[in-house]
């Protein structure tokens, strides 16, 4: 340092900002927030890390299982298979999905309202159930087994049909809205300067709804490769990877080698996690506030091809599951086909109870209270609090884990987590406790990320206008930002019931012989051979939670309309 | 201003920063009882930074604020006194415009019957009286506002601050309620703090403008100083019309423009020979009726164009034989009709001394 004038600055005291009792019941909110998404998402996951490096017995030997792994062409195939399943289901399910949304979106055709309905039933199936119907239709004594000419539906072929049938809805959701977000203005320009049909659907439509399309890819790739019921039902001896951490952990206790298919299963999964986030960050500079929204206009021909597309696609959808609820209620397929509810007496069955039913919709409806009030408040105060910043920064990342980590791998580390001797936390291990909070953590990441959409079209200054009038941020949490994001929050419950409901990944490990739940009955009859009460129990999960999506259908449009006046109008 | 009072306000060396940009630099300002005050810039001066930095909001990096005698530096907003508009009014949209109003009075041990009492003084206050079981989205932009008006003053508050709260509204809306806001202040005696970017509504309502630029007040003072006496070529230019034209100090309080001399110029005087400067001058001070050459600083110039704006003609103007002096003069109808002022006539005109301002440098 010379004599330079800057010697004799000297730094002004910093103002330290007082801490008041609100800003300690916010930390205190962040706190347990971060605890939750610590004990919840980081530990088991850093558990399952390193028991992947373990022997059996606990000692450290490094890369020895991952060289056990590719020392095996039994278990590293299943990279290959899986990740050619993935990518054949994606291209079959998001070209199908993006003719379907077209015609739904571009078209005149009629009964877009019950087209668009049907196409979004398999949401409320678990993935189990489509392979069971493939199972009646192309099995040894399928319905209509001659279309496959010789080929085997046990195996890539079933598998990739079970998938694209399951992952379709998410895909069209997807495209659907991407489609429908384009603007009217370019297609009139288009149509001024002369470009014909063809030219303004390269030009126009497709680069338009690029970053749908595009994250559609992603979503069914992610769902696929880490899907556990479709080829557990129907791979045959196609070993996916999904299916050897089941093999590997309930067929032959080998948990380590378990922990290394799970983390090898983790890489796509996250890969295509990180790439679907980066190119959605550039999507948002894309729409336009002003757009105005396209209006298809009457062409016959056109109306025609695409009602027969979405025919052809709505019927397969209905008959598949048409399928699994005939084959429930059949006595004994194919040799006495009278109907009957023998199928349905789940408790005489193996693998299968009445009680299981119960404790999913008891897993589904506490999955639904508690995680939208946590996920709920949690992106609250990650969006509203002021300062801290490092912490929230921290918890933002964690919120957005789950949706990279496959179910079954999340299932796994909670065994090995919360299962570990001397874990203060060992208790929750086998009630239903683990169950939910298996399930919420699951799926955190889409509901946090509904939340903070609704959370930002909020007016950035209610806190401020509150603390201005001395009201404490909880109050004016609970009178306005809740009322104000009701819709939002009605949204991520039916989301946490409906997926707690299908689930099978994440809960495979963790159910005990008290706490069956409906899906893993599914399954279980399934093994067992009691193929048509699965389907049964199958078809139940599907009713429970239309009914659930109707109920909730309904208390929107009541609340829509009771607070029509202060909605926007 | 009585300058012998104690300010309400003191805002000493005030800095803000955010990582590593300064947002605001060392900014002190006093503010008095019952005063409007308004913070006017561009976008990015830094003003809404001190609002803030003032309510609690964003607390400053460094620095000291009183309020009312009390320290408030490093307080939480709820520990201060103050109530606060935005412009994206920021009303719930959920509860009513009573609720709205009565929100901040529910909080404080008031009787049922003194909040319904109180909500309906404000709103009969803002012009609003029966409006009270409407929601906010049934009502106009400017309505809203004036919810939001009664909301902030409903408990009391020492001091108001508002976010331009203006902006957000369309022209003739906004005219009428800059009116209401300064009627309203005057009436209630309130200390307010604006925050704005329009200087006309600066001009109009405030007993003092600050005008900030790049995070530190380049001027504080009336807005009648403000006009007249900009402190920095930056307050010149923001506020109002003005031309500028180079030329270079003479010495004696005089400044030459390319050879045409200009005299007796306040703030010229310290100026040395032979040094740049910039000579600022409204287009509305300029002077042709009853002008006779030779008069002081009096030349003759050629009108290069002519532009209507109703009112009046802005006129663009060249002076005879000076290269580069091209300057703006706003002549009104009457005498746009009596002299016969057309493009290409000739005029003689003259600068005012005393409405000259000389800055140093160019």
């Amino acid at each position: 340092m010379t004599d330079g004038p800057q010697a004799l600055v000297i730094e002004a005291p910093l103002v330290k900002p007082k801490v008041g009792r609100e800003d300690w019941v916010m930390r205190a909110g962040l706190a347990v927030i971060g605890v939750y998404l610590l004990v919840a998402v980081v530990f088991p996951l850093y558990t399952i890390l390193s028991k992947s490096f373990q022997d059996s017995r606990g000692l450290f030997v490094g890369l020895d299982n991952y060289a056990e792994y590719f020392a095996t062409p039994a278990l590293f195939y299943s990279i290959n298979n899986s990740l050619t399943i993935s990518v054949v289901s994606m291209v079959i399910t998001v070209g199908l999905a993006f003719g379907y949304a077209y015609g739904l979106t571009r078209s005149c055709m009629p009964g877009k309202g019950v087209f668009k309905a049907i196409a979004l039933i398999p949401i409320l199936a678990p993935s189990l159930l489509p392979a069971i119907s493939l199972r009646y239709l192309f099995g040894a004594q399928g319905m209509i087994k001659g279309l496959l000419m010789g080929e085997t539906i046990y195996g890539p072929i079933g598998i990739v049909i079970g998938e694209v049938f399951w992952t379709f809805p998410h895909a069209l959701l997807i495209i659907f809205t991407a489609l429908s977000l384009s603007d009217a203005r370019l297609y009139e320009a288009a149509e001024a300067l002369g470009a014909s049909k063809l030219r303004t659907f390269f030009t126009v439509t497709l680069p338009g709804a690029k970053y749908g399309l595009i994250s559609a890819c992603f979503v069914v790739f992610t769902l696929v490769i880490t899907d556990f019921g479709v080829p557990k039902v129907i791979g045959g001896g196609y070993n996916v990877l999904a299916v050897d951490i089941y093999k590997q952990v309930v067929g032959q206790q080998n948990f380590q080698m378990g922990a290394v298919v799970g983390l090898v299963l983790l890489a796509p999964a996250l890969l295509a996690f990180v790439a679907d986030r980066m190119i959605q960050g550039k999507q948002v500079a894309l729409l336009s506030a002003r757009a105005v929204p396209y209006e298809p206009r009457p062409d016959r021909r056109f109306d025609l091809a695409m009602l027969a597309f979405c025919g052809t696609v709505a019927f397969i959808i209905i008959g598949i599951l048409g399928v699994a609820q005939f084959a429930a209620l059949v006595k004994f397929w194919p040799y006495n086909l009278s109907l009957a509810l023998d199928s349905y007496q789940f408790d005489l069955m193996d693998g299968g109870s009445w009680g299981a039913f119960w404790n999913s919709l008891k897993l589904a409806a506490w999955t639904a209270v508690i995680g939208t009030a946590v996920i709920f408040t949690g992106a609250y105060l990650v969006e509203k609090s002021k300062g801290f910043e490092r912490g929230r920064g921290l918890i933002q990342l964690m919120c957005m884990i789950p949706l990279a980590v496959p179910g079954i791998v999340l299932g796994l580390a909670y065994i090995f987590f919360f299962n570990a001797v001397g874990n203060p936390l060992g208790f929750i291990y086998h009630t239903l406790i683990i169950l939910v909070l298996c399930t919420v953590t699951h799926f955190y990441t889409v509901s946090h990320l509904t939340a903070v959409t609704a959370l930002k079209q909020m007016d950035a200054e209610f806190e401020a206008v509150s603390s201005s009038l001395k009201v404490p941020f909880y109050r004016t949490f609970i009178r306005v930002t809740v009322p104000v994001c009701m819709p939002a929050i009605l949204d991520i419950s039916i989301y946490l019931f409906v997926n707690a409901m299908t689930t099978v990944s994440a809960v495979i490990f963790l159910y005990s012989a008290d706490t069956q739940l409906a899906s893993v009955a599914v399954l279980n009859m399934d093994d067992a051979g009691d193929t048509a009460p699965a389907a049964a129990m199958g078809m139940m999960i599907v009713y429970t939670s239309a009914t659930v999506r109707l109920l909730h259908f309904l208390l929107t449009r009541g609340i829509a309309r009771r607070t029509q006046a202060w909605r926007k109008r | 201003m009585d300058e012998a009072r104690a300010p309400y306000l003191k805002v000493e060396n005030v800095t803000k920063k955010f990582g590593d940009f300064t947002a605001i630099k060392d900014i002190c300002l006093e503010v008095f009882e019952s005063e409007f005050v308004c913070f006017l810039g561009p976008s990015g001066c830094g003003k809404t930074t001190l609002l803030r930095a003032i309510a609690g909001l964003d607390i400053q990096t460094s620095g000291r604020i009183e309020q009312a005698g009390r320290d408030i530096s490093n307080l939480p907003p709820t520990e201060r006194d103050f109530g606060i508009v935005f412009q994206s009014y920021a009303l719930f949209p959920n509860l009513t415009v009573f609720k709205n109003v009565a929100y901040g009075l529910e909080n404080r041990k008031t009787s049922k019957a003194d909040i319904t009492a109180r909500v309906n003084e404000l709103l009969q206050l803002v012009g609003m009286p029966d409006q009270g079981p409407k929601y906010p989205a049934q009502l106009s932009g400017g309505e809203q506002q004036r919810v939001a008006l009664a909301r902030a003053l409903a408990t009391s508050p020492g001091l108001l601050l508002l976010d331009e709260p203006l902006s957000a509204l369309d022209a003739k809306v906004r005219l009428r309620l800059r009116h209401e806001i300064k009627e309203l202040q005057h009436k209630l005696g309130v200390t307010t703090i604006m925050v704005t970017h329009d200087q006309e509504e600066a001009l109009t309502m405030a007993d003092r403008i600050v005008v900030m630029n790049k995070g530190v007040i380049d001027q504080v003072g009336t807005p009648l100083e403000i006009y007249r006496r900009p402190a920095s070529p930056f307050v010149a230019d923001f506020i109002g019309a003005m031309n500028f034209l180079s030329a270079v100090a003479g010495g004696d309080g005089t400044v030459r423009i390319h050879g045409m001399e200009l005299s007796a110029i306040e703030g010229a005087d310290g100026l040395d020979e032979g040094a740049a400067v910039t000579l600022c001058l409204r287009p509305e001070d300029i002077v042709t009726r009853g002008v006779e050459s030779g008069a002081p600083n009096a030349f003759e110039a050629t009108v290069a164009d002519l532009e209507f704006l109703g009112s009046f003609y802005r006129a663009s103007l060249t002076a005879k034989g000076v290269e580069n002096t091209r300057f703006q003069a706003d002549f009104s109808v009457n005498l746009v009709r009596d002299l016969g002022i057309e493009a290409g006539k000739s005029l003689t005109v003259a600068f005012p001394a005393d409405r000259i301002r000389v800055f140093a440098g160019t």
